[in-house]
Parts: C-alpha cells; structure tokens; sequence
C-alpha cells in the first residue's frame, strides 16, 4: 500500500469500509465508503455512529469530494474523514480546509513537498471547515 | 481603487512562491505534465501553439498607472514588447517560457498583481461594467461587490476542482456593458427601501451551447451574498456533468434540471450554509468600499468643450461618455486601429496610457469587454489634450462600437484550439470599412469573430457574429446575426450556409448594405434586423 497521511489524534480506524448502499442496506458498520457520484447527504441521519467515512477521487480533476466534506463537517460529522484515491499533493491543503483529516493516496505522495505546501499559506480568505481564521475576522477582530 | 493590506499581499506573495516551487517540481520531473497542468492552469498559464501563454488577471478590469507600467515592462523583459487585453478584462503574454513564468508573476506582486486562476475549472477573474464608478446610469459603484466575490473566490477550498470553469460578471446600471447574461453568474447590484442588493442570473454563457442566464434571485443583500452563492456553486459543483466536457457548465445543468428545480436545490443548500459563518460582517464590505471612494473632482470644472477642430470632434462624439459628475468625461482609447489586432497594445503604447491615466484620470485605467482601454475621470478642460496625446501615438481611432471596433478571439495564429484564423479576418473587415465616414453612416455596429465554437469572440453575442470552422481541411465562415451580449441581450442566428475568407468579408458588406436599404429612422442594424427578420439578408446572401 502506498502512504496513509493521519492528522488526528486519535488511533486510524482500521475497519474496512462498506459501499453506502451496504450501509443503507441494513449494515451496523462503522466504516462506509462514499463514491464521487453517491449523495452522502444520505448518510446525515446515521453519523454518531459512523467512526470513518472514505471519500473517493477516482481522478483529482474530479471535485465532488470536496463538497461531501463540507456537507458531513457542517451536519456535525466528527470521525475520521478520509480521502481515497486520486489524491496529489497540491490539492491536500484544500483537503484539509475542508474537513478531511486522513489520506490514502493511490501513488506515494512526495513528504518534503507537502509539508511545505502544507505550511504555507499564513491567512486564508474564507471560513471553511477548518479552525482557520479568515482574514476578514482578523481585520475586523 | 483597493489597495491590498498585509493580507492580500501576504496572501499573493505566498502564491508566487507556491508557484515558484510547482514549476521547480515540474522542471524535475517531480510532476508529470497531466499533474503540473491544474496548477499552471490555475496560475493563467497555458501551454499554447508556438509558446506559453500567460493570462494575468485585471480584477473588474481596474489598474493604475504603476500597474499599466509594470505590464508594459513585463512585455519588454518576457515577451515580444507587447500584450493583448481580453474579453474577459485581463491581459495575455503569448510569448512566455516557463522558468520566467514564476519570475514575472513576482514582478506583478510588487504591484499587487496577479494570475490566480485565470484558468483553470475554478472561479475566474470577476468582470464587470469598465465605467463602474463613473457612469451616469449606475445605482452605485459595483466594484465593491466585485472585490468582495475575488477575494471570496481566491483559493477557495470547495470550488478549485468544478466540471468546468466559472464566470462571474458584476454590474450596478440597467444599461448592460459587461455581458452580464451570459455569465455562469450574473449579478446586478439593485437598490430596494434604501439598500443595495444582489439579483442574481444563473446559466448564461457562450461556447458552443449559448444559453441567456435566467433570473434567480431577485435580492440578496451583501451579508448573505457569500452564502447564497457558495449554495448556488455547490450544487453545481455535486451534480453538473463530468462525463463531458462540452457539457460541463452550468448551463447545462440548469437546462436540464430546469430552473425552479436548480433554485430549489440551492435554497435547501443555503438554508444549511446560512448558518456556517461564511459571511463577512457588513464592516468589511464597507471597508472594501471605502477604496472605491470618488476621486477628489473639482466642483466647478467647466462643462463644456471646445469643438473646433474637426477630428477631435469626431473622437468626443464616438469616444467620449457621459460622467456622472459635472465637467467631467469618460474617455475611451481605441485599440482597433484599421489593420491592426483587436485588443493588442505595444508596451510603449502602455506606458503611454499609464502616463495619461497619471495626469488626466486620477491615475485610473479601465479595461473593457470590447478590448478596449478606458480613462474613466478626465477633465473636459483636458479632453482635446489627451486626444492629442493618443493622436500622435495611433490611439485616437474613433470608432468606439462602430463596425471596425472588433471583438475577435487570438484564433488559429495563436491558439491551439481554433479551427481558424480570426485576426486577418478582423483586419480585412476593419480594412474594406476604412473609411471613418462610411463607418459613422452605419452607426452602432457589434461585430464580434471567433476562431473555433467555444466562442471566445463573442460571435452569439455579435449584432454581426462570425464563426470560424474547419471544413475539409480549409478554414469556413459562417455569418450570424442579431445577436447582443447588452441589456437587449439576445442570441445571434446563423444566415445559411458558411463562405471562405474572401466570401465572409463579402458577406458582411452584403448585409450592412441590407440594412442600410431598409432601416427606418434612429434604427441600429441590430434594429432593423428584429424588425425585418433574417429573410431580407438571407435573400442577399444566398437568393
């Protein structure tokens, strides 16, 4: 297996994840897998008991991931949120802003260039689904 | 106009180095060229026929001198001396290597300036009416609001990776001069019991699927307007077409889910994001605002203008606007000289609007839709100085929005989509139409080419609209017509069957004679053209 980036504090949840339609189904698991097309607003009403949710990117130009992530941080979602696949250094920094806190790239991802692409930016213009500050907070306290 | 503070500048300084580092793991091998392509996308960089092409943003086409400058300078030191404004207000370097790329890019910070995605399926540079705070017809200054949405939409983390590229235009009169309906978004500042608000289209768009944005919100005041368009944006950004790139607008989306179905999905989004804190407080529009404050005029400047010499005339009645304030104009610099290429300006020619912005316009330059150059706040006593001035640099065409002030995309000389050649065609058209009196005679004239059908030059929003295609190997013109990107808005209708280059310049004489038979009293072509239907053209061209 490639590399699998961790950002919790926490142990990593090591079940393996049932399709959401297995998990709608009848499944008591605590672990699902969301495909890039599948409505994971589905999901909201089971999250206190979900421990891991895996978002696919079967291609990074496919963006829909970001969207689920926001929609399981705003609906109160706290578990471990993982993105599978697809997934390139440049793009974990957003991953990030938007609620993911785990990483299961599909190629192994270059440590040196993402730890400084990690710690880069000092100020962001937008509220998101990390404890970032936005700078329109900072300007006006 | 806005000044970054230490955010911004922060903010910019720290995408160059980004970029810097990006380019560094591309020349390394580190990233292949399907990975780096996103990333040099979302910094304007294309990789195009002969050389890089770098899209430098213009935010709702506003500069300053110092800015117009460093352009200039950034022509001399990295490209061939020259650059090329765009449809979309920005700027182009067709001559560009990549290892200079994250060079000039720190060049343009210096200046706060940038090349955040002017590419890319991201958020692109906000547009918006190139006489904002100048116009006598504008409820209020849109320029606020379109800064409030670039810095909103700069990084953000949600809508970096979209089916497709996203265009958003701001504008505050009735009166439209930024193609704001056929824009992914649409806004139009309006005012209701004494505040301003946002009404919002949705959908609009050229390309090969031309489509007017429809009406979806009627009023969304500033505080929530974040909000509502992050709702708007994710709903496309979840369920528009990926399968096709073609059909991976929102346009598209919108069609088929159907309009009341789009904006109920997006009130049921916004009822849930409404409550997330993405909202600026109503402080930090205002502190936007504040930038965008009038320049100092003077009272009592004198509010006429000496007419008597006959070429300075002819340019103050074609180029020349109504300000809002008094004795004072707004002045537009044509860069269509006959033969020449639409929108290209030579980096002297630059410094020289940079210096006049300097001295005549509170050192403030606009760029326009059309390709144009504005000079939003000059003095009438100034006027016939600066008409001077442009005169004896070849910029004194007068010919705002006649047949010769042409629309026409980079096209096959260039880029590497286009099936055919546009700027020879523009200057052959602009050639046979020379003669300035034979222009003024046809009167307000949009003629608009593009190279390929992702309409790049306007052609469905063309009075006149030509299309360049591929037939069998050899470049084809189709003509189209009745077509504005205004408050009139409307899409044009192809005539018939296409011509060749020498045909298509035909065509066009063929169709304005149509119109100069048949046109009634005070009637545009485009007038006449609703009036009378396609047949009488087509009868022309093809009977």
């Amino acid at each position: 297996m490639a590399d699998f980036l961790y950002f919790r504090d926490d142990e990593p949840h090591d079940e393996p994840a049932v399709t959401l339609d297995a998990f709608l189904g009848q499944s008591n698991a605590g672990a699902v897998r969301v495909e890039s097309g599948e409505d994971v607003r589905d999901l909201l009403p089971h999250l206190d008991r979900l421990r891991l949710i895996e978002v696919s990117f079967p291609a990074y130009r496919d963006g829909r991931g970001y969207s689920t992530a926001r929609i399981l941080r705003e609906a109160g979602y706290t578990g471990e949120l993982r993105a599978e696949g697809d997934v390139l250094v440049d793009q974990i920094p957003l991953m990030r802003r938007c609620g993911f806190d785990s990483f299961a790239p599909a190629a192994d991802i270059d440590r040196a260039a993402l730890d400084r692409a990690l710690t880069r930016y000092d100020n962001v213009y937008q509220s998101a689904a990390d404890d970032r500050t936005p700078v329109w907070r900072l300007r006006h306290g | 106009m806005y000044r970054y503070d230490q955010y911004d500048q922060n903010l910019v300084d720290t995408r160059v180095e980004e970029f810097r580092d990006q380019v560094e793991r591309r020349l390394s091998g580190a990233l292949t060229e399907d990975q780096f392509k996103p990333l040099r996308l979302m910094n304007g960089l294309y990789l195009q026929l002969h050389a890089y092409m770098l899209r430098v943003a213009i935010p709702y086409g506003t500069l300053d001198g110092r800015q117009m400058h460093m352009l200039a300078t950034i022509a001399r030191k990295y490209d061939r001396g020259y650059g090329h404004f765009t449809t979309r207000q920005n700027l182009q370097y067709n001559w560009i290597k990549l290892d200079d790329a994250p060079d000039i890019l720190a060049d343009l910070a210096t200046v706060e300036m940038h090349a955040i995605q002017t590419s890319g399926n991201c958020i692109r540079n906000i547009s918006s009416d190139q006489f904002a705070g100048a116009a006598a017809d504008e409820v209020t200054d849109p320029r606020p609001w379109a800064e409030l949405l670039r810095q909103w939409s700069s990084f953000h983390p949600e809508f970096t990776y979209l089916p497709r590229k996203f265009k958003f235009a701001v504008i505050a009169s009735d009166e439209d001069r930024a193609a704001m309906r056929l824009h992914d978004i649409g806004i139009q500042i309006v005012e209701r019991d004494g505040s301003f608000g946002a009404r919002i289209f949705a959908g609009g768009g050229m390309g090969r699927t031309p489509v007017i944005g429809k009406e979806i919100k009627d009023f969304v005041p500033v505080t929530n307007l974040l909000s509502y368009l992050e709702a708007c944006i994710r709903v496309y950004n979840r369920h528009g077409r990926r399968d096709n790139m073609y059909k991976a607008r929102i346009k598209i989306l919108i069609n088929a889910l159907g309009v009341e179905e789009y904006v109920r999905q997006v009130e049921a989004e916004y009822a849930a994001l409404d409550k997330q804190d993405i909202d600026p407080p109503l402080a930090e529009f205002e502190r936007i605002a504040a930038y965008f404050a009038p320049p100092a005029f003077e009272a009592d400047a004198p509010d006429t203008v000496d007419r008597s010499d006959p070429d300075f005339a002819l340019w103050l009645d074609q180029n020349v606007g109504q300000h809002k304030q008094p004795g004072y104009a707004m002045a537009t610099i044509s860069l269509k000289p006959v033969g020449g290429i639409p929108g290209d300006a030579s980096a002297d020619q630059m410094d020289l609007m940079a210096d006049l912005a300097e001295r005549y316009s509170f050192d403030e330059l606009r760029v326009t839709h059309a390709q144009n150059i504005v000079l939003p706040h000059v003095k009438k006593a100034d006027l016939y100085a600066l008409w001077q001035a442009l005169n004896q640099a070849g910029l004194a065409e007068a010919n705002l929005d006649l047949i010769s002030d042409i629309i026409a995309c980079p096209g096959l000389d260039y880029c590497s989509l286009a099936n055919a050649r546009s700027i020879p065609i523009a200057q052959k058209i602009a050639e046979r139409f020379a003669d300035a009196g034979r222009q003024r005679d046809l009167g307000e004239l949009k003629l608009k080419i593009s190279g390929c059908i992702n309409a790049c030059g306007h052609h469905h929003a063309g009075h006149i609209g030509i299309l360049g295609v591929d037939r069998k190997g050899t470049e084809n013109y189709q003509l189209l017509l009745g077509g504005s990107g205004a408050e009139d808005v409307s899409l044009a209708k192809i005539t018939g069957p296409g011509f060749d280059e020498a045909g298509i310049v035909d065509a066009v004489e063929t169709v304005t004679n149509v119109y100069l038979g048949a046109r009634e009293q005070g009637e545009r072509f485009v007038d006449t053209y609703r009036r009378v239907g396609m047949e009488p053209f087509k009868e022309a061209l093809y009977g």
